[in-house]
């Protein structure tokens, strides 16, 4: 299938082979395409044996990270405390919409991973946070809970295994941070989504204080994949070369592209022939201009470095960027880069969580200095200003929202410099500040 | 597509505040609480709930969700004011989120937002419209960006809204 248009036939439609098959949203059609099977063998499996399967198979975090997933659940040991599982659906990385469709047509997919997830890592609850827009897929997914309650396979007695696996659905309320991990926990706990200070990592003391994992939606999907074929098939999937990224990735592609969507491709994918074959390249009578790769917080790549880039962790890395949550953000010619640089910093203004100084202070002036440059009141200096925040705001704070700004605005000035000053009027050198005269004017 | 309106069940300001957690709701309530370790957790399913019923989160319905979970107002409200979604004054009857973010912004969504403030005739951002049907805001990333532009209103999200199909959008709207 696929959706919104058919699977490309260069696709590996895995995770996303149902998109667009309402027949696959409820219980009956989801066992009829094979579901729960692997959750019942699975179930019947000891957690180890679960956690190596998985760690032989590569996978990693599909959320932005990239940590392996088998090593993630090799973390939770049965010491006798209670253990949580939490599935990151906050989905708010600007760019990125693959999860969104996993909920919406395959929900049972997300619950049987969900309650595979917690039974590799020795606990009996798993909580999928939503973010609060998501209002159709909370839908979806939480009929697929109810349902599998309702047909045994959530419970004291999950499946007849004996087992004891709670799925709960969470609605989030509108926090983009609340996609990171500790901020997630902060926010099921009732409080405001702050990330927390790490140590202690999650796996010692997460969500109410206990050990806990957190996966991403896309990540604990594609588990049940690498459970129900086995390890060395879902390596088949991917390109030989790099051993380090394997299986399919979902990308997600938007902005100023001829066919936007869901992509399902092997990792390792040419990312020239999946902009132009697979995605239609830019609208109509345009040129790409820029195209960001994994999501708002990584840096920019233009056209000929994304050309020469093959789509894995590692392929995109060396192209400069990185492969981050694979949203595809594209721009083409008519774009004004520094507008929509000044646009994403916004983002981040509005977003900050406002606990540290470099991301609540940062994100707000590089925005100010950005939209003034953009309405043509700045200056040669503000260029520098840019860079010395951003510098400033890199590795200095308890998440990565601060350093998400300050990304874009580094690669943008590095790579569309040209575009920034060109805005500059060339008899300003310095800011009037009212009341003082200023030498240089 | 159609539109599922959250239809607040009235209480405009100047009536006396009649509790919210009772009957079926309270039950809803005591059935979520089964869920977490602690009563804390319940707060942002319990603010929602508060919120589905009158339509925003009043300073008297945060000291009744604060006094069924053992919280203070004042905790209450800090969580409140973190999050985006929780109106914190009434709004209008219809609320209309548009995103404007960068991946919708290349694709023109600031002419999507022009046309919803003419249109509803609300003309600024996040003030309601004089026949109180309308509110109309900028939102960041909703998450459907390959489905420029996105738009929500109330709990419906329309995809793929265009400055042309606003106006019908908006008829389809009672």
């Amino acid at each position: 299938m696929g959706y919104p248009h058919p699977s490309h036939v260069r696709e590996t439609p895995v995770i996303s082979k149902y998109f667009g098959d309402a027949e696959a949203r409820t219980l009956a059609g989801w066992q009829k395409r094979g579901g729960y099977e692997t959750l019942k063998q699975v179930l019947d499996t000891d957690p180890v044996a679960v956690q190596n399967v998985v760690k032989d198979s590569g996978l990693r975090g599909r959320g932005g990270a990239g940590f392996p997933t088998g090593v993630k659940w090799s973390f939770m040991k049965p010491d006798g405390k209670t253990h949580y599982l939490t599935i990151n659906g906050d989905e708010s990385e600007p760019g990125t919409f693959k999860d969104r469709e996993i909920m919406r047509w395959t929900p049972h997919q997300l619950v049987e991973g969900a309650a595979i997830g917690a039974h590799a890592i020795y606990a009996e609850t798993a909580y999928i946070y939503i973010r609060g827009e998501y209002t159709e897929p909370i839908a979806r997914v939480s009929e697929a809970v109810r349902e599998a309650y309702a047909a045994g396979i959530l419970g004291k007695n999950a499946m007849g295994s004996g087992k004891r696996v709670d799925v709960y659905v969470h609605k989030g309320a509108g926090a983009y941070i609340c996609g990171e991990e500790t901020a997630l926990m902060n926010s099921l706990e009732g409080r405001r989504g702050n990330p927390r200070i790490k140590p202690p990592f999650p796996a010692v003391a997460g969500l109410f204080a206990q050990p806990t994992t957190i996966n991403n939606v896309e990540t604990v999907c594609a588990a049940i994949h690498v459970l129900r074929n086995g390890a060395e098939w879902y390596k088949s999937l991917s390109s030989a070369t790099n051993p380090k990224s394997t299986g399919t990735k979902l990308f997600s592609v938007c902005g100023n592209v001829a066919r936007p969507g869901n992509y399902e491709v092997g990792m390792g994918f040419p990312m020239k022939d999946f902009l132009w074959e697979l995605c239609g390249g830019p609208p109509s009578g345009r040129t790409f201009k820029a195209i960001i790769p994994g999501g708002s917080s990584v840096p920019i790549l233009t056209p000929e470095e994304c050309e020469a880039a093959v789509m894995d962790y590692e392929g995109i890395q060396a192209a400069g960027s990185l492969l981050g949550s694979g949203g595809v953000i594209c721009f083409d010619d008519s774009q004004d880069m520094v507008r929509q640089i000044a646009r994403l910093a916004r983002f981040y203004a509005h977003e900050s969580c406002a606990q540290c100084t470099q991301c609540r202070e940062g994100t707000a002036w590089t925005t100010k200095i950005l939209e003034r440059i953009r309405d043509g009141q700045g200056t040669m200096k503000d260029l520098d200003t840019l860079l010395e925040i951003a510098e400033n705001m890199t590795g200095k704070t308890i998440c990565v929202l601060s350093d998400s700004c300050a990304t874009p605005v580094v690669s943008g000035l590095k790579k569309f410099r040209h575009e920034f000053e060109a805005k500059i009027p060339k008899n300003r050198a310095s800011v009037m500040i009212p009341g003082f005269s200023t030498a240089a004017a | 597509m159609s539109l599922h309106a959250m239809a607040p069940e009235g209480h405009a300001d100047h009536e006396p505040y009649t509790p919210v957690f009772v009957g079926a709701r309270r039950a809803e309530l005591d059935e979520l609480l089964t869920r977490y370790p602690t009563k804390m957790a319940a707060l942002l399913p319990a603010l929602w709930m508060l919120q589905a019923s009158r339509g925003w989160v009043s300073p008297e319905g945060m000291e009744e969700v604060a006094s069924v979970l053992d919280l203070t107002p004042a905790y209450v409200k800090g969580v409140v004011t973190f999050y985006t979604m929780y109106h914190q004054h009434p709004v209008g009857k219809h609320f209309v989120q548009v995103c404007t973010t960068t991946p919708c912004n290349v694709c023109g969504a600031e002419d999507v937002v022009s046309a919803f403030l003419k249109e509803t005739k609300c003309n600024e951002l996040g003030v309601t419209s004089p026949d109180g049907r309308f509110t109309v805001i900028e939102v960041e990333c909703l998450g459907a960006c390959g489905f420029a532009t996105p738009v929500m209103v109330n709990e419906a999200m329309i995809e793929c809204v265009s400055v042309d199909s606003v106006k019908d959008l908006l008829a389809g709207l009672d």
